[in-house]
């Protein structure tokens, strides 16, 4: 069988055998308090504005961020995004209960629930958390935000807590860990830092190869 | 995919001919290479990392049967499939059968140099399957029916032109007269044609640029989302990679993240990070129903316990060959097989054999250039020079070299014959240049001659020379010690 005879050969490879205690120990210890590198000095030096930098690495990327003051004016803020982008007044979103308890007809805008069809011209998700050193948004799959949300579009607008950014991916991890239990990962976890890019064609960068053209985040100062 | 590294000199020869080539080459010390040095002065504590990562990559392969058992489970866990693959004839298969099993016949793909590796379009496409590459320069290449000539930007060899004729020719239900000026128009084309693809497919085949222990996760690395649709819209998902891919935590797939985008194409991440885990779970709307994984080997188990197992810490970043003197003149199908520049000549040898590609660990200046950017510290050069002295003593190397080689080496056991032989021949040489003092034609060094005359020597040798320097600077020196 190509599976015993792949691990057997590896062994012999490391003169090691399957119950060598010490490799087994120091593996499981490695999973069970996993070391990190050192932070980037750009997020761990004392003093530093997470969000600032969150959003300025994040705009680098030719991403578009905008900033709230409340969850209650995120759906002005579509609006007028979508206008400003000639892009048609739509949405569609999951079961996410803080976009559940906006109103979004308010602003004029048509709401879709559920996966995305390749039809919708936005999909909307709510991230996870944030990454501060290269302004990386962290989505979790799931009903509450399909994934198909993120690719299948031409825009992704990506609601964040401005209180769930984090300096580093290590820091997301845990936050992960914490929150879902160790081990256990949605069926996606999407960082995602820019809209769909390619240079394929004479080496040019071309934004809007295959996934949403434009990316906008915004950022909730209250939650 | 079809091995031509037997013909490293021949194709090197046509590839310098090649004008589109070198037009389109021509790029890579603005491009990449530039961009890679203004990401690394954005992050002081990139060599730090890289030492980190060289440690966290030893680390994970003197524990690689144990990482891989517990990934492994983590996979099941989470309700998918691990298949093992000693040979690429079984990743085929495996691959074959599961989307027999899934009754596909329209199969989507990202992007994956271990696909190339197996061979794998021609396989299902042989048994009756339609196989879309998702990748835009993976596609252009699909329809001019070439191969990758750089493991991270696959169609560099190409310029926007070729592109274009490629697109009129392939697209041709479409107006005849539509422009396609822009790049931007290119891309828009192939995005519409591709979005048919992704939402009719059965099955969507990723590779994985790590796996990880832990989670049981596997990570796919993007800028055009490409591998996010493939995977996320078919039914099936297939991941297909090897086993050299496996790393313990999330923490230390994200060590390896901050130095992949940033050695590859100079961005500080890459538009999209995803991590993959089982298939969709329950209640979710979208996401593939089965998840499968493909782990090949093809002699990296044997590679392991080598004098070669760092080549297996590389992380595919294409770092070394754009810094590669030799990829920058004769670009990546010259090389003849799926890995080209500093890594496939320290590579291949050990997949395909040395007999096949033992051309490539010549195709090498020894600058240097690719250990000194390689993310994880491999020591390319000294690896090449592993395989040059494996592959002389098989006796590859023609009877001639090898003979001048042994009459070189027995000389320099022989010092004073060396000098008198190095003497004798410098004087006659000067004398036979004459005025010109150059050679415009020397038997045996006509592969210089051809572009080149070859200065004649000055009549004393570096020894001779040296010798009389060590006599002028040692008296004063002495003279002044001695009391
Ligand atoms: S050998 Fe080093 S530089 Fe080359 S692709 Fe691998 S990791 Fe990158």
């Amino acid at each position: 069988m190509s599976r015993r005879d792949i691990l057997s050969n590896i062994r012999r490879s490391l003169g090691a055998n399957a119950n060598d205690k010490a490799r087994l120990e120091n593996a499981a210890a490695r999973i069970a308090t996993p070391p990190r590198a050192t932070a980037p000095q750009r997020v761990a030096a004392p003093g530093t504005d997470l969000v600032a930098c969150f959003v300025s690495e994040l705009e680098r990327q030719l991403a578009t961020v905008k900033t709230v003051a409340r969850p209650e004016e995120i759906p002005l803020e579509i609006a007028s995004y979508l206008r400003s982008q000639n892009q048609p007044q739509a949405v569609r979103f999951g079961t996410d209960p803080l976009l559940a308890s906006l109103d979004f007809a308010a602003s004029g805008l048509e709401v879709n629930n559920g996966r995305a069809e390749p039809s919708d011209t936005a999909g909307l998700s709510v991230a996870f958390g944030g990454i501060a050193e290269t302004g990386t948004l962290a989505l979790l799959s799931g009903a509450d935000n399909p994934v198909t949300l993120g690719f299948l579009p031409d825009t992704h607008i990506t609601v964040i807590a401005q209180s769930r950014i984090r300096a580093t991916y290590e820091d997301i991890f845990a936050m992960l860990r914490n929150e879902k239990g160790a081990g256990t990962m949605p069926r996606t976890l999407n960082l995602i830092s820019g809209p769909s890019r390619t240079a394929d064609i004479g080496g040019r960068i071309v934004i809007g190869a295959h996934g949403p053209r434009r990316l906008l985040a915004i950022v909730v100062r209250s939650l | 995919m079809k091995v031509t590294v037997h013909d490293f000199k021949s194709n090197a020869r046509s590839a310098l001919a090649d004008t589109q080539l070198q037009e389109a080459l021509s790029g890579l010390p603005t491009g990449l290479v530039a961009q890679r040095a203004a990401a690394r002065s954005r992050l002081p504590e990139f060599e730090d990392l890289r030492d980190y990562g060289r440690d966290l990559r030893n680390h994970t392969l003197e524990h690689l049967d144990v990482y891989l058992e517990r990934y492994e489970d983590q996979v099941r866990q989470a309700g998918g499939h691990v298949h093992w693959a000693k040979t690429p004839a079984e990743a085929c298969d495996a691959i074959l059968k599961i989307c027999k099993d899934a009754d596909a016949r329209l199969v989507t793909k990202g992007k994956s140099m271990v696909s190339e590796e197996i061979g794998l379009n021609d396989k299902l496409e042989a048994e009756g399957l339609e196989v879309v590459e998702t990748d835009l320069g993976e596609y252009i290449l699909q329809i001019r029916h070439e191969t990758p000539s750089h493991i991270i930007a696959p169609a560099i060899h190409l310029t926007q032109s070729q592109v274009e004729q490629d697109f009129r020719r392939e697209h041709d239900h479409l107006a005849k007269d539509r422009k396609l000026v822009e790049p931007a128009e290119l891309v828009d084309e192939a995005r519409q044609i591709l979005r048919e693809k992704f939402v009719n497919a059965d099955v969507g085949i990723t590779g994985a640029n790590f796996l990880i222990a832990e989670t049981g996760s596997s990570i796919i690395v993007t800028n055009e989302g490409n591998g996010d649709l493939t995977q996320s819209l078919a039914k099936t998902h297939i991941v297909i990679t090897a086993i050299d891919k496996v790393v313990p935590t999330l923490d230390d797939a994200s060590a390896l993240l901050r130095l992949l985008a940033r050695s590859a194409t100079g961005q500080e991440f890459t538009s999209y990070t995803t991590f993959s885990t089982g298939p969709r779970r329950a209640g979710d709307p979208d996401g593939p129903e089965n998840y499968h994984v493909v782990l090949l080997d093809n002699g990296r188990s044997e590679l392991l316990g080598s004098e070669f197992r760092e080549v297996l810490r590389c992380i595919r970043c294409g770092a070394c060959m754009n810094h590669c003197p030799v990829y920058n003149a004769v670009g990546g199908h010259a090389y003849g097989w799926v890995y080209p520049g500093p890594i496939g000549a320290a590579l291949n040898p050990g997949l395909i054999g040395i007999d096949e590609a033992g051309n490539l660990p010549n195709a090498s200046t020894f600058c240097g250039r690719c250990e000194s950017v390689c993310p994880m510290r491999i020591p390319l050069p000294k690896l090449m020079r592993q395989w040059r002295e494996i592959e002389f003593e098989k006796g590859n190397p023609p009877l001639f070299v090898r003979m001048a080689l042994r009459g070189w080496a027995s000389m320099a056991n022989w010092p004073w014959a060396y000098h008198l032989f190095a003497r004798i021949m410098s004087r006659a040489m000067k004398l036979a240049a004459g005025r010109k003092g150059a050679f415009s034609w020397l038997p045996l060094a006509t592969g210089w001659t051809k572009h080149r005359d070859f200065p004649a020597p000055q009549g004393k040798t570096f020894q001779d020379l040296w010798a009389e320097r060590q006599r002028a600077t040692i008296k004063p020196a002495t003279q002044g010690e001695t009391p």
